[in-house]
């Protein structure tokens, strides 16, 4: 049985990839990035042999407790936990329970998460090679380690499967999760800094690790070598204790959540407001704006891209901060302009197939083309402008900021003019409706790549002359193109976005049908 | 926003070519004469020679059909035998390697936006904008339409005491029944008041006490001079419910006519299976039994 489980694994792991080239491609760069990593770590430890016993005590117990931590932690915030061995898919089969475990447990180490972790915690054996006992000691410790992160994985995603099965915790964790990541480069250097500082700190901290389940199964081959068999009995009954725990408990989650599906329905709520649609103008482009605004706010695949708009000041200020020069905070404006206008430019791919309804309603493509971009210019507008002027006030260059805002506005206008054209025409993957922003979207990776590198080049290319004229004015100090800037960047991006929109309404007028084909390819 | 728009007429490569569409060459029944006893009148729906390739499958294989203006009609067919596909290119929502379709007259795919106007569309297996709530959803649709925000308010309420959700109107579609999504899709389909609706698969997942409902608004619907067009595999229900009946298979139409004339004294179903052929009748599963 388990190896039919270890099997059935496998299958789906191939037959996922024979779906189409470009999985294999990435699962090819997935595999050479964690290939690199596990090279690196393993030859560390193999060097690790020679370091002084307490250095590679350290190092290895909190290196291998980080691991365990990680794997309890990254599959409830990613929500892209690999589902293939959902234990509910095998309710209807009479799977003996210990079975079932041994089988779903090693069947998470397939898998290139699971494989770059056991090779990295078998290679502390040969950071322990100074004897047999010390080597045996961190096999054990090893096998225990690995063991610990895959069934701690299992009791997280099993306790919050019923908590990740319901849409509001799926949405607000997608959310959530982007925070950390555009914070990414703070966030690791203010690690690095605190270690740096701390060094004296480190190994009185790994060694009350040690003594936890985190960092128990890590150390026996260190406290064997060090001549403490004692302590590393002591620390095999931590671990052992720890896994049987952890085990124990997962087999009571599974046993309740096998025959407890979840229930991800929500309260019942009347009607009576209509929000948006009850605001803006009663006409097919009002309407759209207001579905566009609505879904800005509640789909997760905008609004996750919405709160990276606040999170970039923080990040350009701290880089900022680090040097003592804020001048970076200046490409603030246009950056944000360019995001949010781009983001429209796969408005129709995010619709999936409820683009039907425009198409079977017969509205207007300058309608929807329309209603789409005012949506975004609704709260982009002021994002821009609010940017532009806090740059200025930050750093008392207003001489500049008429300069600022003509570009800004001109890639604002611009973009949303050319997205305009582009989702018109072109369909990008994307998440589907309804999954993480994070989850892999299905289709052509090639067509994603061309479309949007090729918009963006053409996107280049028609704000040269607001680009031209800050140039102009950085070099020449002159004021004047400034003014010029902030005139010709608001009317040639206005002309810009109702050419964009008329285009776009009118190749969607003709070509509706072959869009929703496109976006049917992937639903 | 509101400049002249060209006519949305064709693009001249884009559209469809018109030549002449390949002939069943067994279909048992021509397409029928309008039905004696209607007045002789422009059909709610017409198809002729209507085909779609999809790479090297053929979906649908030239089907020509009159829907007559005030019937109740069911197509029927088994599982991929091309009726959702041929629906949708009546509908204008995939454009057809061949053929044409007009309804009331107004072709399709010339007139697009005039075509529409007099059609309600429940397209099967498409996503709905479910991130809006039941009554954000409906309404979405009727001002999409281009419809006044009084009347909107006022169809939304009845429509939704109509299918039984008021007391949902307010939640996500995201989070309804799939019973519940068909019957605010089949809500968004009627606000407009079309002379012609088009249901693929409406009754699928609805819960009997909804179905009848909505049959029951269907049949006034009819009685009061509109044509109705619904797609099922359920051939006992377009037997109790339809007046005419249309069988499809493997991309072609086998047979048309009003219910009796097809079913010529046997009941659907078993004039079904003998027009569509496929039933095993083998003494297949001993084992089934041997528990």
């Amino acid at each position: 049985m388990v190896a039919h489980l270890l099997r059935l694994k496998l299958t789906l792991l191939r037959n996922g990839l024979r779906r189409s080239p470009w999985q294999l491609v990435g699962m090819a760069i997935a595999g050479l990035y964690a290939l690199g990593m596990v090279a690196t770590l393993v030859m560390a430890l193999v060097i690790l042999r020679n370091a002084p016993l307490d250095l590679a005590q350290t190092a290895v117990v909190l290196g291998g407790s980080a691991a365990i931590l990680g794997w309890g932690v990254v599959p409830v915030v990613a929500s892209a936990t690999d589902m293939t061995l959902d234990p509910a898919r095998f309710t209807t089969f009479a799977i003996p329970m210990k079975q079932m475990l041994a089988g779903l447990a090693l069947g998470g180490l397939i898998g290139i998460p699971g494989l770059a972790t056991s090779l990295v915690a078998l290679s502390t054996v040969a950071t322990w090679s100074h004897g047999v006992l010390p080597a045996l000691a961190a096999f054990v410790g090893a096998v225990l380690g690995v063991l610990t992160c895959v069934v701690l994985a299992k009791v997280v995603t099993t306790a919050t499967a019923s908590l990740a099965a319901s849409r509001r915790f799926k949405d607000i964790s997608a959310i959530a999760f982007m925070v950390p990541l555009v914070l990414m480069g703070p966030i690791v250097a203010g690690i690095g800094q605190g270690l740096s500082a701390s060094t004296g700190f480190l190994p009185g901290f790994a060694r009350t690790l040690s003594w936890t389940p985190l960092g128990a199964p890590w150390s026996l081959g260190g406290d064997v070598a060090a001549g403490q068999p004692g302590q590393a009995a002591l620390k095999l009954l931590v671990s052992v204790a720890a896994l049987a725990a952890l085990a124990w408990a997962w087999k009571s989650l599974l046993e309740r959540a096998l025959v407890t599906p979840p229930y991800a329905g929500s309260g019942r709520r009347k009607g009576g407001r209509l929000g948006l649609l009850g605001v803006l103008p009663a006409t097919p482009a009002g309407a759209v704006m207001a579905r566009s605004l609505t879904y800005w706010f509640r789909d997760p695949r905008y609004s996750g891209s919405l709160v990276v708009i606040p999170l970039l000041p923080v990040v350009l200020a701290f880089q900022g901060s680090q040097t003592g020069d804020f001048t970076s905070l200046g490409i603030l404006a246009p950056i944000s302009a360019f995001i949010l206008a781009w983001s429209i430019s796969a408005d129709v791919s995010y619709d999936n197939t409820a683009f039907a309804l425009h198409l079977a309603t017969g509205v207007r493509g300058l309608a929807d083309r329309l209603g789409r971009a005012l949506a975004c210019l609704a709260f982009a507008l002021p994002v821009v402008l609010v940017f532009a002027l806090g740059y200025s006030a930050l750093t008392g260059d207003w001489a500049g900021l008429p300069g600022q805002l003509g570009l800004s506005l001109g890639i604002l206008f611009t973009g949303l003019g050319l997205a305009s054209v582009v989702s018109a025409r072109y369909t990008v993957a994307v998440p589907l409706p309804g999954d993480s922003p994070f989850k892999k979207p299905p289709g052509n990776v090639g067509q994603t790549l061309a479309v949007q590198f090729g918009g963006l080049l053409v996107l280049m290319v028609l704000v040269l002359p607001q680009v031209g004229l800050l140039v102009a004015q950085v070099v020449t100090g002159n004021g004047l193109f400034g003014w010029i800037n902030l005139t010709a960047g608001t009317v040639l991006g206005l002309v810009l976005f109702v050419l964009g929109v008329r285009l776009g309404g009118k190749w969607l007028d003709n070509r509706g049908p072959e869009l929703l084909a496109q976006v049917s390819v992937n639903r | 926003m509101t400049a002249p728009q060209p006519d949305p007429a064709l693009q001249p490569d884009q559209a469809p070519q018109r030549e002449p569409a390949p002939q069943p060459d067994h279909a048992l029944h021509s397409v029928p004469a309008l039905h004696p006893g209607v007045a002789p009148q422009v059909p709610a729906l017409s198809i002729r020679g209507l085909a779609k390739r999809f790479g090297g499958k053929i979906a649908v294989d030239g089907i020509s059909l009159d829907v007559p203006a005030g019937s109740f009609y069911g197509i029927v067919g088994p599982n991929g035998a091309g009726k959702t596909t041929t629906l949708s290119m009546a509908t204008g929502l995939l454009r057809p390697d061949f053929g044409t379709a007009a309804v009331h007259g107004v072709d399709v795919w010339q007139r697009p936006l005039d075509a529409k106007r007099l059609m309600g569309i429940l397209p099967d297996g498409v996503r709905l904008f479910d991130r809006l709530t039941g009554e954000q959803l409906i309404t979405y649709a009727g001002l999409l339409r281009g419809m006044d925000r009084e009347t909107v308010a006022t169809r939304v309420a009845d429509l939704l005491a109509a299918m039984d959700l008021q007391e949902d109107a307010g939640t996500l579609v995201v989070d309804y029944s799939a019973g519940m999504t068909k019957k605010i899709a089949l809500a968004s389909a009627l606000i407009h008041a079309p002379r012609l609706l088009v249901l693929d698969e409406p009754f699928e997942a609805v819960d009997p006490v909804s179905a009848a409902n909505i049959r029951s608004i269907l049949d006034s619907y009819v009685a009061s001079g509109g044509t109705v067009i619904v797609s099922s595999h359920v051939m006992d229900l377009v037997q109790r419910m339809c007046d005419h009946v249309a069988v499809v298979a493997n991309g072609r139409l086998l047979a048309a006519g009003t219910v009796d004339e097809v079913r010529a004294g046997a009941s659907l179903e078993d004039r079904f299976v003998q027009l569509v052929g496929g039933r095993s009748h083998t003494e297949g599963l001993e084992w089934l039994r041997t528990f």
